[in-house]
């Protein structure tokens, strides 16, 4: 597969202008009827994102039970556990696709009951799915712009008309695009309409359209799926490199142990939607519940099956 | 299911332009020396006006994907806000009162669009016949609408723009060829976008569009409202240009399937496939009458015709939509793909 072929050269040279830090700060927060400024002082000083005592069910399925989660800045937080356990319902739940029973999201600051999906750009996160979710249609390319429009300002008026505004958010645009299909070595994809591209090479475009945003929250739910170990590996230095020139910070679901291991600095395991174990990568092996809930049973799961 | 590729991501710009240029020289210049006034009157007046009503069509459902049943209802909403503009505002030009029943067809269309705010692909298609059905009961329960004529049968103003009128076939055709040169590039300049980007986006994916930004519900309005606009101009050149009578009776719900069947068999995400599929709407009911009166003589009459018509038509849309879900458009680029391979081996030789 030609996603193999490449050398993992240029990975440490910052993809992103200098002004990065400056958009990361100037993120416009708008404030919401549905968001009240946190006074929880149990959460951690030092987190970027915090879940506190969420319940999630549907129907009689308890997805979520009772989860309470904190995530540092620039961290890298791995989710495991089996089929089921809810690691893709925590990470709707952060970005507002899911609403939960009960519990708080804490994210820039303000408690959410539910996060406002539509601002969830603003607020700095941004996201991968666990099924493809690119736009088939559009160019790879334009996939990638399109993670830009959160800061689009222009009308479309101004945008037919050809105004100023609109073309320099455009060039702008394609430019970041561009720049992040080079980091992630998807250049000569470009043109091509993402539908048609392979399963491993749509997983790297949905991670560039999610990095365009420059986001200082990453969600990632299974990127590495149904991909063969050289393109893992890939993909790990692809993560690594973000956290590490951009300091974003990452939440990881993904079923192979050892590229969790290698990759986060934090596990978390989750068993029937509760939270059963959270540590180092160490820790997290060497416990017993886990072993027998998860490490011991089910091993890997490598068809990226389930929601 | 194939991806819908938006108009020509691949093809090189000068190229582009060139086919582009050519079309508009044939159509402005070459067009009017040869033509017959039966070819303006049966043909291309006819098929203006549809291709821009499937161009409008297309950003809502090729574009957008929102799937819509009223086209008709917005033409006919367009066909008569002109006409009353231009009877009740004294002094009011022409071109004003076609922008402003562009506006009010757009503002009926963002009224009916609110459904798709909740509903999605069967449902919405459902929910916007009620536009059509509630536009063409008004227009035919209140006769304000057609000025208390008792036939309900209008006579259109003359074209007239800036103190030049717009007379007999080949004038008409000028005068809606100047309309749908210029709302067609102005589209094409729409879905090129960063609002046509977000219209692809809500389509292929609402929960990743949301996610990443893109503002869904004002995106399917403003899809609802552009499209409804342009639809709205189409059925005044339908109504003024063309039939040069403005009634309800031709803005019916088999109109707005036509106006699909155009979008689809044309192909859905592509302003050129408006071009095609209204080609081929307007022009294949002419070739199968002469066709039938051809073969089969006096047999072949305007029952046998419109039975006919209405088979062979159902049958080509069931294979479109089998052999080339993506349209004439698709089969063009194919052929075109074919000929520029061609020509490159003939000439490397
Ligand atoms: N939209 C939904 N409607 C109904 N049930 C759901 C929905 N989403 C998740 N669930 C249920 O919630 C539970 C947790 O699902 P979730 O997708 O979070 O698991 P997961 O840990 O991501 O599993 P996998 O490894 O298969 O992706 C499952 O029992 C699932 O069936
Ligand atoms: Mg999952």
């Amino acid at each position: 597969m030609h996603a193999m072929t490449f050398a993992f050269g240029g990975l440490g040279s910052a993809p992103f202008p200098p002004d990065v830090q400056e958009h990361l700060v100037g993120l416009d927060r708008s404030s919401r009827a549905d968001e009240t400024p946190s006074s929880d002082a149990a959460t951690n000083e030092n987190s970027v994102l915090d879940l506190v005592g969420v319940r999630l069910s549907f129907g009689g399925v308890v997805a979520l039970s009772d989860i309470d989660l904190s995530v540092g800045r620039g961290e890298i937080l791995a989710i495991i556990g089996p089929n089921g356990a809810g690691k893709s319902s925590i990470i709707n739940v952060i970005s507002g696709v899911y609403r939960p029973d009960r519990g708080r999201v804490r994210l820039s600051g303000r408690d959410h009951t539910q996060v406002p999906t539509q601002a969830l750009a603003r607020h700095g996160v941004a996201r991968t799915f666990q099924n493809l979710a690119l736009f088939r249609g559009l160019s790879v390319l334009d996939n990638v712009v399109a993670g830009r429009a959160y800061r689009t300002r222009s009308s479309f008026i101004g945008q037919i008309a050809g105004s100023g505004q609109a073309r320099a958010e455009q060039v702008d645009a394609r430019d970041r695009a561009a720049r992040v299909l080079g980091f992630l070595h998807l250049s000569h994809v470009g043109d091509r309409l993402a539908g048609t591209l392979p399963y491993g090479l749509q997983k790297r475009v949905e991670l560039a359209r999610a990095l365009v945003a420059e986001p200082k929250i990453l969600l990632l739910d299974e990127p590495m799926a149904g991909m063969t170990a050289t393109e893992k590996n890939e993909m790990a230095d692809f993560v690594r490199a973000a956290r590490d020139t951009l300091g974003t910070t990452v939440v990881l679901i993904e079923h192979d142990i050892g590229v969790v291991m290698g990759l986060s600095d934090r596990v978390v395991v989750l068993d029937y939607g509760r939270k059963i174990a959270d540590g180092t990568p160490d820790e997290v092996q060497a416990n017993q519940r886990v072993i027998d809930a998860y490490l011991g049973v089910a091993p890997e799961n490598d068809d990226g099956e389930g929601i | 299911m194939s991806a819908i590729a938006s108009d020509l991501p691949h093809s090189h710009f000068p190229a582009r332009w060139a086919v582009t240029l050519a079309l508009l020289a044939i159509a402005y210049v070459g067009v009017p020396l040869l033509g017959s006034s039966y070819l303006f009157e049966a043909i291309l007046l006819p098929f203006l006006a549809l291709s821009l009503a499937g161009v409008g069509l297309n950003i809502l459902t090729g574009y957008a994907g929102q799937v819509s049943l009223g086209s008709a209802a917005f033409m006919a909403v367009g066909a008569f806000a002109a006409y009353n503009f231009n009877l009740r505002v004294d002094g009011l030009p022409l071109i004003a009162s076609i922008v402003l029943a562009g506006f009010a067809a757009a503002a009926i269309g963002l009224v009916f669009g609110l459904p798709s705010l909740r509903l999605k692909g069967f449902y919405l298609a459902v929910s916007t016949l009620a536009a059509q059905f509630f536009v063409q009961w008004a227009l035919t329960k209140f006769s304000w609408f057609s000025n208390d004529s008792a036939s309900g049968v209008i006579d259109a103003p003359a074209l007239s723009v800036a103190g030049f009128v717009f007379e007999g076939p080949v004038g008409r055709y000028y005068f809606a060829l100047n309309v749908v040169a210029a709302l067609t590039f102005l589209s094409y300049r729409l879905v090129n976008s960063q609002t046509g980007r977000n219209f692809i986006a809500v389509r292929d994916n609402e929960t990743a569009a949301r996610i990443i930004g893109v503002q869904v519900l004002k995106t399917k309005l403003l899809a609802f409202a552009v499209s409804s606009f342009i639809m709205g101009i189409a059925g005044v050149l339908w109504a003024f240009a063309y039939l040069r009578t403005v009634e309800p009776a031709g803005f019916n719900l088999d109109r707005s399937f036509q106006i699909l069947f155009i979008v689809i068999i044309g192909g859905l995400a592509s302003i050129r496939g408006a071009f095609f599929g209204a080609a081929l709407i307007v022009v294949f009911p002419l070739l199968l009458s002469r066709l039938g009166s051809f073969l089969l003589g006096d047999v072949f009459d305007s029952g046998v015709l419109d039975m006919t018509q209405r088979i062979v038509l159902g049958v080509l849309i069931i294979l479109f939509l089998i052999l080339e879900p993506d349209g004439l458009v698709a089969l063009w680029h194919r052929v075109r793909k074919r000929i520029g391979t061609a020509l490159r081996r003939s000439r490397s030789q």
